[in-house]
């Protein structure tokens, strides 16, 4: 393992060291390992609280801010966090209109943010609960633990996060961020496994000419192992998933982000946007917005995941709203 | 079983989830995500922390001590179900001992906290394997009158017939489902830890 760290049981209290130093604009408790808005609450809006195992970067620490998360709870590497940290950001940020979690699907992530749903109800705050759960790579929810959380998150935090900002009720804004889950479809390739710190070897192998398609954002196992393609073919099988599972029609408009998993040079994944584009203009569909970049990693795996939204006017108008964090900025 | 047992009990389990620790950890690399085995261990080095110097009233003091402290400190899926068990069964166990029956019932409600919380059930892949028969053990010996230590080992022996039962199991839970056949040949790390937790109760109450 060759790793920029210090040592691997420090990884995070040093990483939030760090976030705490570049961002004044951020508040870190690293005892409670909370991040939050500088500011404090927000008086009579809701408050969005995220949070999920750490090597994710910059999900979710790197969205808080004006316009998307008011805290993040990160947990160790990969693991999710626990519940004091969620109810220690409940306290921290309820503004007096309730907080939105908002959960990837992931069982460890359920179970510790429903444990801190109770523990904060139980202090009169009231909690309503995004989960989001839209990697089609995992096809038989029924004997599984369901659909990954993914790429969908940033959509989520973003949207919900502007409408939360507008004003608007506990309900509406619980419910936007649902809607927004539903209409959201991610699919992952990896050229490349991740090392987690605590492990010090891969979670998986690959051979210099395979790739796992359907891969989830630990390193999770994906449909099938494959022999390594062009982008254009990585692609088009991503989104031929995608589109299986939510069929865009010709006039549709869509919000799209071709995020690399953390070991990606943006050069590729222009590269592979330039295929999705091309996917989408055969197919007559508008992206109406998009992201390229790194926004939901696997430490230094190698590799792209897409994430397609079906957008509406609504979603849009929110996508378009003033952002200001250390990841997402715009309109500030 | 009284107060000093009960802490002897999660010393052991302590002491062994340092040293499976790399153990866990590889079972898990191999059906989830490598981090079972540091997370157990962080957590029952937390809790050994947090009985120090704890005055406990009853048997049921220190077990609920140590559930709030594996939940505030594990993550994963591993903390909230660890911890609601310990948590759960140090409830129902008020006074200053507990004999057999007493435990059994207690450990019953535990598992109860576990499946309402993680809703698996036998054969889904999950430490529920190496629980159920360990409990269902348990209770068949201290109903039959025997002693905590005859009923102990039963558990223990039973959790581990679980554990490696669940080698040939496709995973229906957490984050080996995802793997779904691919999962068959691997042993469950949740399994395993709740056999190392059984294990380390017989060992406590036999000597």
């Amino acid at each position: 393992m060759k790793k920029l760290i210090n040592a691997p049981e420090s990884v995070l209290s040093d990483a939030l060291a760090g976030v705490a130093a570049a961002h004044p604009e951020l508040h870190v408790d690293t005892q409670a390992r909370v991040i939050t808005r500088a500011g404090g609450p927000s008086i009579g809006r809701v408050a969005l609280i995220s949070g999920g195992g750490s090597g994710h970067e910059p999900l979710h620490g790197g969205f808080v801010g004006t316009g998307m998360l008011h805290a993040a709870c990160p947990g160790e590497v990969f693991t999710s966090p626990v519940p004091d940290q969620m109810l220690a950001a409940a306290q921290a940020v309820n503004g007096g209109a309730g907080v939105v979690f908002i959960v990837k699907n992931y069982t460890g992530d359920v179970m510790n943010f429903e444990m801190a749903a109770d523990l904060a109800g139980d202090e009169g705050i009231e909690v309503a609960t995004v989960l989001v759960d839209d990697d089609v790579a995992v096809k038989d929810s029924t004997w599984t633990a369901g659909r990954r959380g993914t790429g969908a998150t940033v959509f989520v935090e973003k949207i919900a996060g502007a409408l939360a900002e507008q004003g608007a009720p506990l309900s509406e804004v619980a419910e936007t961020g649902r809607r927004v889950n539903a209409a959201s479809r991610s699919f992952a390739v990896a050229l490349t496994p991740c090392t987690t710190p605590a492990a010090g070897k891969p979670g998986f192998e690959l051979a210099e000419d395979e790739m796992e398609v359907g891969v989830g954002i630990h390193g999770e196992p994906g449909r099938s192992r494959e022999k390594l393609e062009p982008a254009s073919a990585i692609v088009a099988r991503s989104l031929d998933a995608i589109f299986a599972d939510q069929p865009l029609a010709e006039g549709d408009e869509a919000i799209v982000m071709v995020n690399g998993l953390g070991g990606t040079p943006l050069i590729e994944l222009y590269i592979a946007y330039a295929d999705v584009a091309e996917y989408f203009a055969e197919r007559g569909v508008r992206i109406a917005r998009n992201l390229v970049g790194n926004y939901i990693t696997s430490l230094e795996m190698a590799g792209v995941s897409l994430t397609v939204c079906k957008a509406d006017e609504q979603m849009l108008a929110l996508w378009d709203a003033p952002v200001n964090t250390p990841a997402l900025r715009w309109g500030v | 079983m009284d107060i000093h047992l009960t802490r002897a009990w999660v010393q052991a389990t302590a002491t062994a989830m340092d040293q499976h620790k790399d153990h866990l950890t590889q079972l898990d690399s191999a059906i989830g995500d490598a981090d079972h085995g540091v997370n157990m261990q962080r957590g029952f080095t937390a809790v050994v922390a947090a009985l120090d110097g704890y005055e406990a009233a009853g048997v049921g003091d220190v077990l609920v001590k140590t559930g709030t402290t594996l939940i505030s400190t594990v993550g994963g899926a591993a903390g909230p179900l660890y911890g609601t068990f310990f948590r759960t069964t140090g409830k129902q166990l008020s006074g200053p001992t507990a004999d057999a029956e007493q435990l059994a019932a207690a450990f019953d409600a535990g598992l109860a906290g576990v499946q309402k919380l993680g809703a698996a059930v036998t054969g889904d892949k999950t430490m529920v394997d190496a629980l159920v028969p360990a409990l269902h053990a348990f209770g068949a010996a201290a109903r039959a009158g025997e002693s905590e230590a005859e009923a102990a080992e039963k558990a223990a022996a039973a959790a581990e017939t679980g554990m490696q039962d669940t080698v040939p199991l496709q995973a229906r839970k957490g984050r080996a489902s995802y793997l779904g056949a691919r999962s068959i040949g691997h042993q469950d790390p949740g399994a395993t830890s709740t056999a190392l937790i059984f294990r380390a109760l017989a060992e406590v109450l036999k000597s």
